[in-house]
């Protein structure tokens, strides 16, 4: 079973997130980590790994220098090569370009499975997972809350339980296969001291688009599909009265409400 | 007027609101033309036409036994009936999760630009769509347009007061589509529907109460609050994570994102991952035994005490002041 699980270096949501001067999220001046969603798509993928002999668990992010240390926190975590695909050109890129340099660098590598998160922390959209299976034309199967892999061989196939509003899917689809993973699936764990040391021993190979091939014209925010015109902070929400409750608490906030019309 | 595309929400062809506020949207921008996947649509022909659609493109319900990729080659081929992606203003999407992920797939088949989560969607000065979103758990205020293709938008829920406009009855025209072999690669092979509570849809509902930590798994004065305000029920994330609320009421990033008209949180603490789903809310308001609790920084009302005094107090004189 050969894994690849695509991970992102995101700025920490407890820390001052902000926007640079071109309305690019700023990676640059913030703290930083490996997006606590794609965790979850790291531990499902050694859980998998951990149930074969020669199975492979391969880390791959595109992003700034910084971002190594996303792939490196997987590695710690148990993960056995990283790769990560540093150029300045892809500053500003869109999903669709970021989607475009995700599917050709995973093009470089053998898989059975390729495994995402369910979003990133910082733009949110979702849609990588979605793009990355169009790319390389693999079934798309997201979402998933568990995850089996039934039989061994060329009659394998991936098996998820996911929850939508209405129902609760059982799906199923032949591997090669993409897969993203909800923060329902697992409980990440956390690196070792041992896994730490021998996170240093393993491979992290550094390409540029060059490496791969892309042209960097089809990537960055001068090649995004849509444009940022504006960015404003919103004023925070000013906090309004408190009370303490002396018996009357709950009468005192259907007064609130109804004075604000909404009882 | 170019038509304007809208993907009609609907379980068999009863039509969920976010499609009378997409075609309220879609107005803005053209002629709105309603895109129904599956069976029921004599159920959803009336309130398509009373919130404006002059068109509905109708696509086999075979599609619905398939997933993301199934609606987005159908969507494909009602844009290529439609006349083409240049005759077209835009697509517009709920914001769902599976929304989303068709979107982004439209998107790449018509070489367009995407925008997600979309609050706002208008005409753009000089032509085209312009569109306002949330950003870093509604820290932000995002504006953005679309510079190529056929601008494709997914938008969020409570983004427009619906406008019924009581128009004529669409012209319906069925699309025939040809499904790949790649989207029937991925076979729903179980389907359970979910017990309902009775209670309105977390991410339409006017008014939403959550329970949290604070709850210690008793979510029985926070339901009957809600009930007695006509409410949903959310959950937080870690009483989500303890087994106490299903997921599909959790609030928060990896939940429900809801912008309802009031919100009130119980024994919930305010962590960004719930402020990222409930910031947006017109009004808020907590109930936490924490005075400390970073809740309070964003409520228009708050009280410091226990919910399990607070809430039944509070449903007696919500229930008595209705009467």
């Amino acid at each position: 079973m050969r894994i690849v699980v695509c991970v992102k270096h995101v700025p920490d949501a407890q820390g001052d997130r902000r926007f640079a001067t071109d309305h690019t999220v700023d990676r640059g001046n913030v703290d930083g980590l490996l997006c606590e969603l794609d965790e979850y798509a790291v531990e499902q993928a050694l859980k998998l790994a951990e149930g074969s002999d020669d199975a492979t668990v391969t880390v791959v992010t595109v992003g700034p220098d910084a971002a190594s240390d996303a792939v490196r926190k997987a590695l710690q975590m148990g993960a056995d090569a990283g790769v990560h695909v540093l150029d300045d050109a892809i500053h500003g890129s869109d999903a669709f370009a970021t989607s475009l340099v995700l599917a050709k660098t995973i093009g470089t590598l053998e898989y059975d499975v390729v495994m995402t998160g369910m979003a990133s922390t910082d733009a949110g959209m979702s849609v990588v997972p979605a793009l990355l299976a169009a790319r390389l034309g693999l079934p798309q199967v997201t979402f998933a809350g568990t995850l089996d892999i039934d039989g061994d061989g060329p009659g394998a196939k991936v098996v998820i339980q996911r929850d939508s509003d209405a129902y609760t899917e059982v799906i199923e689809s032949a591997l090669p296969a993409l897969v993203s993973v909800t923060d329902q699936i697992n409980e990440p764990r956390y690196p070792s001291f041992k896994g730490i040391m021998a996170a240093k021993k393993k491979p992290l190979t550094t390409l540029s688009l060059a490496d791969l091939g892309v042209d960097a014209s089809l990537v960055g925010l001068a090649a995004a599909w849509s444009t940022v015109a504006g960015v404003t902070q919103r004023p925070p929400r000013a906090a309004g009265a408190v009370v303490t409750d002396e018996g009357d608490g709950g009468a005192k906030l259907v007064e609130f409400l109804t004075g604000a019309k909404l009882v | 007027m170019a038509q304007v595309l809208v993907l009609v929400d609907h379980v068999d062809g009863a039509v969920r609101k976010t499609t009378s506020e997409l075609l309220t949207l879609a107005a803005r921008l053209g002629e709105p033309a309603a895109v129904f996947v599956g069976d029921g649509y004599d159920n959803a022909a009336g309130s398509l036409a009373e919130f404006g659609a002059t068109a509905v493109y109708t696509v086999p319900s075979e599609v619905n036994d398939y997933l993301v990729l199934a609606k987005a080659e159908a969507l494909a081929a009602v844009v290529e009936a439609a006349g083409g992606a240049s005759a077209l203003a835009a697509v517009l999407i709920p914001s769902s999760a599976e929304g989303k992920e068709i979107a982004a797939r439209l998107a790449l088949k018509l070489d367009s630009g995407l925008i997600t989560d979309a609050i706002d969607v208008r005409p753009a000065d000089g032509g085209g769509v312009a569109t306002s979103q949330a950003a870093f758990a509604g820290g932000f205020t995002v504006d953005a347009t679309v510079t190529r293709g056929l601008p494709v938008v997914t938008v969020k829920q409570n983004s427009v007061e619906p406008v019924a406009t009581g128009g004529a009855a669409p012209v319906v025209t069925s699309v025939a589509v040809e499904l790949s072999d790649l989207a029937k690669a991925v076979r729903v092979v179980e389907r359970k529907p979910k017990a309902k509570s009775g209670r309105p849809d977390l991410t339409e509902a006017a008014i939403v109460v959550s329970g949290g930590r604070g709850t210690n798994g008793d979510f029985s004065k926070v339901e009957a609050f809600a009930d007695v305000l006509g409410a949903a029920v959310g959950a937080s994330r870690a009483a989500v994570d303890s087994g106490w609320y299903p997921h599909s009421n959790q609030v928060g990033q990896t939940g429900k994102q809801v912008s309802p008209q009031l919100y009130v949180a119980c024994g919930i603490s305010g962590a960004i991952q719930h402020r990222a789903g409930m910031q947006t809310s017109k009004t808020i308001v907590a109930i936490n035994k924490d005075p400390e609790a970073p809740i309070f920084e964003l409520a228009d009302f708050g009280v410091v005490g226990d919910l399990f005094a607070v809430l039944p107090q509070a449903t007696d004189e919500a229930a008595s002041r209705k009467a």
